[in-house]
This record gives C-alpha cells, sequence and structure tokens, in this order.
C-alpha cells in the first residue's frame, strides 16, 4: 500500500472525485464549439476547400498558421521540463505534469490541423504507404511522430507513481471504472527501490532524447518552407528562428495555463512567485533571442533589395501586411517591456506619488482620448477640432508621451505583482506569436512570382476550426486533470525530502566584520 | 528517348487565348463560377496573362502604356521544384522529360503548388462542374497504368492538376504507330495548344534530336527561359519579342 501526505491527497486527489457545475459548464461550452466546428468540418469535407479562403495562390492559409503555432507552443512543456530535470533545478516540480500534457495535447491537435488541411483526407495513410523520404513534409511527419510518441511516454512513466498511489488511496466511494483504470495504468508500481531506480533511468535517457527530438521537430517544420523558392523563405534562418520561437511561445502559454490552473484548482498551493521569477528569467532571454532573430531575418531582405523578396517586406512594412506586422511588433515590445524594465526598477522610488496604478490608468485613458481625437474624422463644423495637420500631430504626441507615462508609472505595481506581469506578457506573447506565425505563412504566398499579387482573408470556417481546435485542447486538458493530479505527487513530495536534506546543511556565516567602506579599497586611514 | 520540349515565339504571339480555350476543351477543365473565378480559383492550364502583373512594377502611363501578354503551360522543368517536396510521390517526372501528376495517389497537401515558382499548379476547391452541353462533350481519354489516373480523366474534388503536355495524344500516337507496326516517329505527336495557335507561335518537338525545329530554336540568341535564376531548367522555351 502506498501512501501520500494527507494535505497534498485533501488538495490534488480528493478534487479528483469532485465535478462542480462550474466543471460541467466549461465541459458544456467547449463541447459546444467543438460541434459546431465538427459541422463546419463536415461542410468543408462534403463541398470541398472552396468554403474556405484559400486560392490560388493562397495555397496555405490558417491551418497552416495554427499547425506551425501548435507545433511551437509544444516546446514548453517537455523540452522544459527535460532541461531543467537535467540540470537539477528543483523548483521544477510542480509545473512538470502541466507543461508535459501541453505538449502532448498540442502536438495532438497540431497533426489534426494538417488533416484539416488536406484536400483528400481519406488518402492520409498514403503518407505512410507510399512516403517519399526525400519530401520535407514527411521529414515532419516523422519528427512530429517521434516528439509526439515520447512526450507521451515521458507523460506517462512520470504519471506512473502517482497512479500507483491513487489505486491505493482511492476514496472508498470512487466509481469502479476508475479504480480499474488506475489499477490496469498503473502497470503493478509498488514503489519498491528496483522500480525507483528504473524510472529514475528511464527519465533520464528520456530527458536526453527529447531535446534533440524537440529541436529536430521545430527546425523540420521552418525547412517545410525553407526547402522551397519561394520569397522569404528560402532562408536559413528560418530554423534556428522557430526553435527560439517555439521556447518563446511554449513558456508563454505555459504561464498562461499555470495562471488559469492556480485559479482554478488546487495549484495555488504549490506554484509560488518564485516559479514565475524563475521562468521569467528563460523568458526574458527568449524575448532577446525572438527580437535578434526577427531583426536579422528583415536586414537581410532590406540589403538585399531583391526584387522578388523586397516587395514583400514592403508589404509587411507600410502595405497590406502591416497591420499583422506591426501589430506582432508592438505586442512583442510590450511583453519584454514588462518582463525587463520592472527588474531595472528601484525599490526605493515606489514610495513616490507618481508610481500608484491610478496614475497608470488615468494616463492611459488620457492616451486613448488623445488617440482618438487625432484619428477621429473631423467635420468642418467642429471649430475647435484637430482640422489642421499640426494639431494632429500634436495630439499624437501626447498620446505617445502619455502612454509612455502610464507604462513608467505602472512599474511598480508590475515590479509588486510578478505573477499578473508574468500573464500580461504570455498573453501579450501568444497572440503575438501566432501573429508571427501569419506574417511568415500569408505575406510569402499572397506574393507569388509569376501570379499577381492576392490578399488573404479566412472564412467562417476557417476560423470556426480554429476555435473548435483551441476548444479541443482545453477540453482535452481539463478531461485530463479531473483524471489525473495537475501535480505530479512524488515529485512534490521528492522535492520536500530534497529541500529538507539541503536545509540541514549549515553553511557557515563568514565572520562579523564590516571595515569600513574605504578600507575596501587599500585606503588605510588612522583613526585615533 | 526524346525529351519533349515546347518553344512559344513572343514574336509571333497574337494573345487571341486560342491555346487556353484548345486546352479547357482538350483536358475537360472544370468550369467555375464567376464569383469563384473572381476568388482566384479558374483553373487555367495554360494561362494567358498581362504583364506587367503587380502595380509597383506600373505598365506606364496614358499615352506610353506597355502591357505584354505571356503565354504559359507547365514549364515541365529539367529540375521541377514540385515533385520534390511531393510526400506521396503523387507527382512525379518520366524518362521523357514531362512532369506528371497521379490524381489518384494525390493527397490534395497543395505543397508542388507552394513549391512551383511558376504557378502553374491548380487546386480542385471544389467538385468539378461543367454546363451540361460542355458535360457531354468532356474528353474521354484517360492516361492510366498499374491504377493511376492521369490525363483528362475527371479530376476528383481536392486534388492538384496542372498542363500534361496533352499526354494522351503520346500515348495515342504510340499506340497507332505500334498498330500500324512501324516505329513511332516524334511528330506524330503534338499538344492541342499547339495545333490550334493561330499565328503559329508554338513549336513543339524533341529536344534531344538536333534537327527537330525545337531544336533548332533553342540554339536562337532570342531564346530564354522563365525565371531562369531559380535553376529549375525548364523545357519550355520562349523567344524573345523583338
Amino acid at each position: 500500500m502506498l501512501r501520500v501526505d494527507a494535505q497534498d491527497k485533501a488538495r490534488l486527489i480528493d478534487p479528483l472525485f469532485q465535478a462542480g457545475p462550474r466543471f460541467w459548464l466549461a465541459v458544456a461550452a467547449l463541447t459546444a464549439i467543438l460541434g459546431w466546428g465538427g459541422l463546419m468540418y463536415v461542410r468543408q469535407v462534403s463541398e470541398g476547400l472552396a468554403v474556405t479562403g484559400m486560392n490560388r495562390p493562397v495555397y496555405w492559409g490558417i491551418y497552416i498558421v495554427n499547425f506551425i503555432f501548435l507545433i511551437g507552443v509544444s516546446m514548453a512543456g517537455t523540452v522544459i521540463t527535460a532541461v531543467l530535470y537535467l540540470t537539477g533545478v528543483n523548483w521544477r516540480r510542480p509545473i512538470t505534469r502541466i507543461a508535459e500534457a501541453t505538449t502532448v495535447f498540442g502536438l495532438m491537435i497540431a497533426g489534426l490541423q494538417v488533416i484539416v488541411d488536406m484536400g483528400r483526407p481519406d488518402r492520409m495513410l498514403s503518407m505512410f504507404i507510399y512516403g517519399r523520404v526525400q519530401s520535407p513534409l514527411l521529414w515532419d511527419v516523422a519528427s512530429l511522430t517521434m516528439y509526439l510518441l515520447t512526450s507521451m511516454f515521458a507523460l506517462y512513466v512520470s504519471l506512473m507513481p502517482d497512479l500507483g498511489i491513487l489505486r491505493d488511496v482511492l476514496p472508498e466511494d470512487a466509481p469502479r471504472w476508475r479504480r480499474t483504470l488506475y489499477t490496469f495504468l498503473a502497470l503493478g508500481w509498488r514503489g519498491n527501490r528496483e522500480q525507483w531506480r528504473r524510472l529514475e533511468r528511464v527519465t533520464r535517457v528520456v530527458s536526453v532524447l527529447i531535446i534533440p527530438i524537440g529541436i529536430s521537430l521545430h527546425t523540420v517544420t521552418s525547412w517545410i518552407l525553407s526547402t522551397t523558392l519561394q520569397p522569404g523563405w528560402h532562408s536559413t534562418i528560418l530554423g534556428p528562428y522557430f526553435v527560439v520561437g517555439a521556447i518563446f511561445s511554449g513558456i508563454a502559454l505555459l504561464f498562461i495555463l499555470v495562471t488559469i490552473a492556480r485559479q482554478a484548482s488546487s495549484l495555488k498551493f504549490y506554484v509560488e512567485p518564485k516559479h514565475y521569477r524563475n521562468l521569467g528569467w528563460l523568458f526574458i532571454t527568449m524575448s532577446i533571442a525572438w527580437f535578434y532573430f526577427t531583426y536579422t531575418e528583415h536586414l537581410t531582405l532590406v540589403a538585399g533589395q531583391d526584387l522578388i523578396e523586397f516587395p514583400l517586406l514592403a508589404s509587411k512594412l507600410w502595405g497590406k501586411d502591416a497591420l499583422t506586422f506591426w501589430g506582432m511588433a508592438l505586442l512583442m515590445m510590450l511583453a519584454a517591456y514588462v518582463l525587463i524594465s520592472p527588474l531595472l526598477f528601484p525599490h526605493r522610488w515606489a514610495a513616490a506619488p507618481f508610481f500608484r496604478p491610478r496614475v497608470t490608468l488615468a494616463a492611459a485613458a488620457s492616451s486613448g482620448i488623445a488617440l482618438a481625437l487625432a484619428l477621429l474624422p473631423q467635420t468642418q463644423a467642429i471649430v475647435a477640432g484637430p482640422t489642421t495637420p499640426s494639431l494632429t500631430m500634436a495630439l499624437l504626441g501626447t498620446a505617445g508621451a502619455l502612454a509612455l507615462a502610464a507604462g513608467v508609472s505602472a512599474l511598480a505595481w508590475l515590479k509588486r505583482h510578478v505573477a499578473t506581469a508574468a500573464v500580461i506578457a504570455s498573453i501579450a506573447v501568444v497572440v503575438g506569436m501566432w501573429l508571427e506565425r501569419w506574417n511568415i505563412i500569408v505575406p510569402t504566398v499572397t506574393h507569388p512570382r509569376l501570379i499577381a499579387w492576392t490578399i488573404y482573408a479566412p472564412t467562417l470556417t476557417e476560423w470556426s476550426l480554429t476555435a473548435a481546435s483551441a476548444a479541443l485542447f482545453i477540453l482535452m486538458l481539463l478531461v485530463f486533470f479531473k483524471l489525473f493530479p495537475i501535480v505530479s505527487l512524488w515529485e512534490v513530495a521528492e522535492g520536500r525530502i530534497v529541500d529538507e536534506a539541503q536545509a540541514r546543511i549549515a553553511i557557515p556565516l563568514p565572520p562579523e566584520s564590516t571595515p569600513p567602506r574605504w578600507q575596501r579599497f587599500g585606503i588605510r586611514r588612522k583613526l585615533q | 528517348m526524346p525529351r519533349w520540349a515546347m518553344m512559344i515565339d513572343l514574336d509571333k504571339c497574337v494573345a487571341c487565348q486560342g491555346c487556353s480555350i484548345a486546352c479547357r476543351q482538350e483536358n475537360s477543365t472544370p468550369v467555375v463560377s464567376p464569383q469563384q473565378a473572381a476568388l482566384g480559383r479558374a483553373i487555367r492550364w495554360n494561362d494567358v496573362f498581362p504583364l506587367p502583373l503587380n502595380e509597383p512594377e506600373g505598365a506606364g502611363k496614358y499615352p506610353n502604356v506597355r502591357v505584354r501578354y505571356m503565354t504559359r503551360p507547365c514549364m515541365h522543368c529539367s529540375n521541377p521544384p514540385c515533385i520534390k517536396v511531393c510526400p506521396v510521390q503523387a507527382t512525379y517526372v518520366d524518362e521523357e522529360g514531362l512532369v506528371r501528376v497521379n490524381y489518384n495517389r494525390c493527397i490534395g497537401c497543395r505543397f508542388c503548388a507552394i513549391a512551383c515558382p511558376y504557378g502553374v499548379r491548380y487546386f480542385n476547391w471544389e467538385q468539378p462542374s461543367w454546363n451540361p452541353q460542355m458535360a457531354q462533350r468532356l474528353n474521354p481519354d484517360t492516361v492510366s497504368e498499374n491504377g493511376s489516373l492521369e490525363g483528362p480523366a475527371v479530376r476528383p474534388k481536392g486534388v492538384v492538376e496542372k498542363c500534361t503536355f496533352c499526354i494522351h495524344r503520346l500515348h495515342k500516337a504510340r499506340r497507332k504507330a505500334n498498330l500500324e507496326g512501324r516505329p513511332f516517329r516524334a511528330d506524330e505527336y503534338v499538344p492541342a495548344c499547339v495545333e490550334t495557335c493561330l499565328a503559329k507561335a508554338r513549336f513543339f518537338g524533341d529536344l534531344a534530336d538536333p534537327d527537330s525545329t525545337v531544336s533548332q530554336l533553342a540554339h536562337s540568341s532570342r531564346a530564354f527561359r522563365l525565371e531562369e535564376e531559380a535553376g529549375t531548367y525548364p523545357n519550355v522555351i520562349y523567344l524573345r519579342e523583338g
């Protein structure tokens, strides 16, 4: 019989057997969205892809954008968990389960996008029967399958001791099928020394293997694009750029999911601001790397002034794709600001009356009003209206200055609320990275060589299937965490033992001595 | 082994679009509604389009306007980017240099259409349809070997199609020569667009034969290929306007 800490049981195991109205409401809402998506898909299959906004030359649209985005966010879980495991980071324990589940379900939904995009989904198995290993698409199928299987394996292996615990400490009134499920899935886990030794060894091997597999998946996904001759894609930078973007968006999604789970479940007892702060450092690093790659990618296009590639860049900077491009850039800058500047903000300034949330709100609201005044079309009747260009410019300048003031005055608040700041940045990054995938696919396919340039607007079908994919992803997570604990019971327990052991190691303090400041620089002054 | 090639003399082309119409009739290309055509879903294996294509390049202002017309079948590249990306070998190049599509194999991923620098590949966004008179007069020829489906056979919804150089005509000519018990000659086979060209701007033949018309014309100083910098070595060679 395996035992578990009483508090852990109350927080993590008991909620698995209580489903409140909130849970069923969420399941019903998500199922409704999913059902609508299913109907739209049936319509797409029966009528053909004509119901989408795709055309010639926009042969790939929002489905491929979603595919690349989902592949990216799935990087978070397993690879980050593996890196933290291998480097022996102790605070990883409460977030490993949710990270690994994100990876597995994200990859499943990503695979679904490809099937949704296919003109002949009934011939899907041809990929395996007649597969040509020379095709980058098949590399991706192989890489995705391998990453999915390895991630599922990693998730399952780390779940096994918990399944053994669940089997043994199940409440008396638990339904029979759940007892059978846990007993079957635990595969006879008894928690003896040999089993633990094997678990450690398997975890270590999988953790080492999954890093190259994960990197290969993101690189190969970029190779689908960069092995073609299309403008903007035919570049070596896309591989590392995708890997960086994947980790970046993966951490962002992880932050959002962890925060939602903290609100909705007992995860709040396990995840502390410490986790946000520590993972935040990785987030900042990826943010900087992302800016570096984005800059490099576009610099070569600017400098080259290639006849085929430059119109693409022009479209992004001031043409039809400017909205998505600058939207992405602004969101990423916002995220970087929210993450980095509170770290540079001195504690003692926080007392100044300027750094109050109400100042931020007032400045932001005034900025919005100034922007609206500057941009709203003015009729001749309003004599005092900003009809002259100089006044419009002045208003725009005021709006900018006020926005800046709002940002600066928010710093003290952001510094105090680490988790909220991380979530604000994460939402900006998730939306920004989706737009980034859009900016990689859409401008290129709308600017081909020998076809007139076009625009692409997704239809209701495409948006519905995108929403349904998101709903399916959340639904899978919800159901999964109703069946299995959201925090790895054994890893947290192990973490406590490690912490306790570390606390017992007493590092002697240095001898009490405070030399006067000048002595530190070797200056000796004669004292009376 | 012949290497099929087409020469298009832009000096002679009058942009009548006869090649496009002949191609439609010969290959049973589906007809789409004007709304779908406006969305860019018309299928034109042999397209005739004005150059320059886009605004920034500019056709000039009245009275100094210069619009040229380009007529464009599949290039049947010697180094085709489309076949390299196909995950299921639904599109491939045969030993005579023809880039072919097997409609029974295609999974509709459209990767080849993305990879083609010339935009010659078309996707069946919906079930193909014709108006009743045309539906009765579809070309009955098909090219089928070991369960494949090629040529002018009616394409199902959700697959990619493109110009085949009227490969069914090649098969027919070979069969005829076989039945008559004589060797097949390269000049027995000509695609519909070349046959119909009223300005005699198109020539078709065997590039491997140094005495053929196409070989002779390929040596012209006016000869060029589309997007030569892409390194695809098309077997459709144009003769520049003089």
